[in-house]
């Protein structure tokens, strides 16, 4: 099975998400926060990792979910982009999955709003995102 | 072909490098003719070995261009031809050419379609003035006759043998050439001695002689080929990562620290202690590498300033000192372009003509001085000029007439603050434009480009006499120290260089002394309104903490010369901090300059002081800068106003320190007090810190140290690098005061008196004190004590 076919997958709320395996560089628990003011919300706040500091994304804000219950604590899922790592907060992570092409569908063209962007297409009734 | 182009890239980068000595030394040619049969040895090596290496890579045109040069230096080395500022200039056109031509075959493999003719007929003429045409070069490679083997031998060879001994001996004038070839004769002839222990034997030259010239020999082989087998070139990408890891390293090391404490296994703790060395040295280290002296930016002057003066029929001498004072290599990169815009306008409209400076009575040749020295984790650069200094009237008129600032304030600046003017944006003092300077641009960018790396520019001119800028710089940007408050749950790092001082506030007063003007805040700081902002309000949105009784104390902080004062829920530390850039994502927030770690391992924001400031609308995007605030209109140029600090000693005596010398007052508890030898010591900062008690250092002071408080008042100086704090009874205020100095009272450790505030105050002469204290750096042991 092609790597590229592999999605490392997450829980947000009662969505779940994945993004393709070769983008995350690592997934870690949850880690202080230094919250950053004047900043856009999607921006959860920087934290530390091994000596770097790492932005971290509120993913709910992103895609326009309400708020996480305070007290349940995010995870990271470390994903590399152009310009260095960014976190991604969200609840719970999941398995890594192999979705072949043939069960892979189109983001439905009624899907519209903040969650559509990220989007690359679906599958099941699993929704499959892949970022940046 | 790939590996012709890493010999050609090879060639680039090593001549490049061959071109930048061979202009210092030409410049220095010109100064010194006479003095130069080393570096005429050294110009010529380097345009042989340039066109020897064109020829094997087969750039023809850089060949026969380097050739004819060659022909002229090579007259000129024979001593067939004298130095003239002619033949400098056509030889640092040659360097041009050669440099255009390199460009060329970088960018594009091929020496490109410049036309190099007139530049080839010029050197030809130079070589030969009876022939204008270019000359046949065959006829001037065969040596001239009349110059002995030995000599040509020192130039031509590549790279150049150090020069013999005998050879020295008779440029030094104390032998003759025959006796060196008898001596050398004897040597054929298989006497193994030296040349020297023979010439000595023979009672021709002293022994000292002898000694002096191999000195000499062994100086000009370290210059020769030493360094090149030593030293390998880094691309700086390597470093920079480098520093990087070394960066995490001693953040990772500084976490274990935390972790092992006195009851830890103890060879985890020999570990941990090993692992503390290790990396400091390894950060020490690499911080090394990136070092490079000032000398790298300065190097190009001479050739710049030479330029200029011709242009401008002026005579410049250039005097540089302390070359090899070390920066950081991003620094350096970013002060070169200031540097040299103040060095150019120093030139043009600094240094006057030599009919002005005759008619003045000074010498017809200008002067330039470039100075560089460290001084307490920064480096100090001076650059001055013995021109005719800025007129502060004619500042005045000038930003009158540009309409920049309003003439109000203009009429109440002091001279001081008059100077400062030539840093405001589309200022020039300049009668006409030229092509050099007068534009208007300039001192501004000079000012803002080394603001932007924590640097500051001073000016101080006097009319007729010269002007001189001081720039101050930190030696790196990676590490800075900064003071660490605390808003709501998240702290915040306020870098060192935009912190002027700390208020306690007087929790009697209501509202602890912050009056409101018009719905703003304000304190008044010793006469001075100051523009109050409120932290977490800026940044959270809360509610102002004014007015909560949650006041304690006031950050006075300057931006863009305007101070302004920001209340904090609380202080922490001081700290040296790692600065690391914000994502993208943040780059926008004005309010934040960058992010650090904490010891802790948490992350903390650091402050962009003057983008709070602008945010916070305390001081506008544009405005006249507040020049006129600090301009006290009864103090004449003469009485500089001073910061002072006051310190009471005993019961009624108070004595003012200048703050210029001090670097931070501290509350010491006084059990902390140790005894070292004879003298009182205080755990400060990771360093032992002497403590001295007024009392003990100045004569005549009633301090009775038996009934000392519980706290010791403390003022930390530094001295020579170190921290040496004195113990004084209180900390009264600081004051700026332009003060009128009395000597009656004068005695080792008092300058003088003065009335402060209505108050009689003893000026102290710290210096004095400190040097007769502590008269070397490593001495602990204070000599007042011991005597």
């Amino acid at each position: 099975m092609p790597e590229e076919n592999q999605y490392c997958t997450f829980h947000l709320g009662n969505f779940i998400f994945g993004v393709g395996v070769r983008e995350v560089q690592e997934v870690i628990r949850y880690q202080q926060m230094t919250q950053v003011p004047l900043a856009p919300a999607t921006v959860g706040g920087l934290i530390n990792l091994r000596g770097q500091i790492v932005t971290a994304i509120d993913l709910r804000e992103r895609l326009g979910m309400p708020a996480r219950d305070p007290k349940a604590l995010p995870m990271n899922v470390v994903v590399c982009s152009e310009d260095g790592a960014v976190s991604l907060l969200v609840d719970e992570i999941g398995d890594v999955i192999h979705v072949s092409s043939s069960q892979f569908e189109m983001v439905p063209d009624t899907l519209v709003g903040p969650e559509r962007e990220p989007s690359q297409g679906c599958t099941n009734s699993r929704a499959s995102c892949s970022w940046f | 072909m790939a590996e012709l182009d890493d010999i050609v890239r090879e060639f680039l980068v090593e001549t490049h490098e061959n071109l930048g000595t061979l202009e210092q030394d030409l410049v220095r040619l010109e100064e010194n003719p006479n003095d130069a049969k080393e570096s005429l040895a050294r110009i010529f090596r380097t345009v042989h070995t340039v066109k020897g290496t064109c020829g094997f890579l087969g750039f023809s045109k850089l060949e026969s261009v380097t050739h004819v040069g060659e022909n002229l230096l090579s007259l000129l080395r024979d001593g067939k031809l004298s130095v003239s500022g002619e033949i400098t200039t056509a030889l640092l056109s040659l360097v041009d050419a050669i440099r255009e031509m390199l460009t060329s075959v970088e960018a594009s493999g091929e020496e490109g379609s410049g036309d190099y003719s007139q530049l080839v007929q010029e050197l030809a003429r130079l070589v030969d003035p009876s022939r204008s045409a270019p000359k046949p070069t065959r006829s001037l490679q065969s040596p001239p006759a009349a110059v002995p083997t030995a000599s040509r031998e020192v130039g031509q060879r590549d790279p150049a043998p150090p020069p013999q001994i005998g050879e020295l001996l008779v440029q030094g004038g104390l032998i003759t050439r025959t006796e060196v070839q008898d001596v050398l004769e004897l040597q054929n002839a298989g006497d193994p001695r030296h040349v020297g222990e023979i010439l000595v034997e023979q009672g021709k030259v002293a022994p000292e002689d002898v000694v002096d010239a191999l000195n000499l020999q062994k100086k000009t082989k370290a210059q020769n080929g030493g360094l090149a087998d030593t030293t390998i070139r880094v691309e700086v990408s390597q470093l920079d990562k480098l520093m990087n890891l070394v960066g995490e390293l001693v953040l990772a090391r500084n976490q274990i620290l935390q972790f092992v404490g006195p009851d830890t296994d103890a060879a985890l703790q020999t570990t941990t202690q090993r692992l503390n060395l290790v990396t400091t040295e390894l950060q020490a280290g690499v911080m090394k590498t990136r070092m490079q002296p000032i000398d790298t930016v300065w190097s190009k002057f001479p050739r710049v300033i030479r330029d200029l003066a011709r242009s401008c029929k002026k005579r410049i001498r250039v005097e540089m000192e302390g070359r090899d004072t070390e920066l950081d290599k991003t620094i350096i990169e970013a002060i070169k372009d200031p540097l040299t815009h103040i060095v150019r306008n120093a030139v043009d409209h600094g240094i006057e003509s030599p009919e002005k400076r005759e008619a003045a009575g000074k010498p017809v040749e200008g002067y330039l001085r470039l100075k560089a020295f460290h001084e307490g984790g920064h480096v100090n650069i001076e650059i001055s000029d013995d021109g005719g200094g800025i007129d502060p009237e004619k500042l005045r008129r000038n930003a009158h007439e540009k309409g920049l600032v309003s003439a109000a304030i203009l009429a109440r600046m002091s001279e001081r603050e008059l100077l400062g003017l030539i840093f405001m944006p589309g200022f020039s003092t300049a009668e006409k434009v030229t092509n050099v300077s007068g534009r208007g641009v300039g001192m501004d960018v000079v000012k803002t480009n080394i603001e932007r790396i924590g640097g500051s520019v001073d000016i101080s001119s006097r009319l007729g006499e010269g002007t001189t800028l001081h720039i101050k710089i930190p030696l790196t940007l990676a590490i800075i120290p900064a003071l660490v408050v605390a808003s709501g749950q998240e702290r915040f790092a306020i870098p060192q260089v935009s912190l002027v001082e700390l208020v306690r506030m007087d929790l009697d007063k209501p509202d602890c002394g912050i009056e409101d003007i018009g719905g703003v805040p304000v304190y008044r700081l010793r006469g001075n309104l100051l523009p109050i902002v409120d932290l977490s309000k800026e940044l959270f949105g809360r509610k102002s903490i004014i007015g909560e009784g949650a006041v304690t104390t006031i950050v006075v902080l300057q931006a863009d010369e305007r101070q302004f004062g920001m209340l904090v829920e609380q202080i922490l530390d001081t700290e040296e901090i790692v600065v690391k850039p914000l994502a993208k994502q943040l780059k926008n927030i004005p309010a934040f300059s960058g992010a650090t770690i904490m010891g802790d391992g948490s992350v903390a924001l650091i402050l962009d002081i003057l983008g709070l400031a602008q945010k916070a609308s305390v001081i506008g995007a544009r405005r006249d800068r507040s020049l006129g605030d600090r301009g006290k209109q009864n103090q004449s140029a003469d009485e500089k106003p001073e910061s002072l600090l006051l310190v009471r000693a005993g019961e009624r005596q108070t004595l003012a320190i200048p703050l210029r010398l001090v670097a931070r007052l501290e509350e010491v508890p006084r059990t902390l007090v140790e005894r070292a030898g004879a003298s009182n010591v205080v755990q400060y900062r990771g360093q032992i810190m002497p403590l001295f008690y007024l009392s003990d250092v100045i004569s005549e002071i009633s301090d009775a140290h038996t009934e000392l408080p519980e706290m010791l008042s403390v003022v930390v100086f530094d001295h020579r690098g170190r921290s040496v704090g004195l113990v004084v009874a209180a900390i009264v205020d600081i004051v700026d005061e332009a003060i009128k100095r009395h000597s009656t009272a004068r005695r080792p450790g008092i300058l003088g008196s003065a009335v402060v505030h209505g108050q009689v105050v003893e000026l102290v002469d710290l210096p004095g004190v400190m040097e007769r204290i502590l008269p070397h750096t490593d001495s602990l042991v204070p000599q007042a004590l011991v005597a």
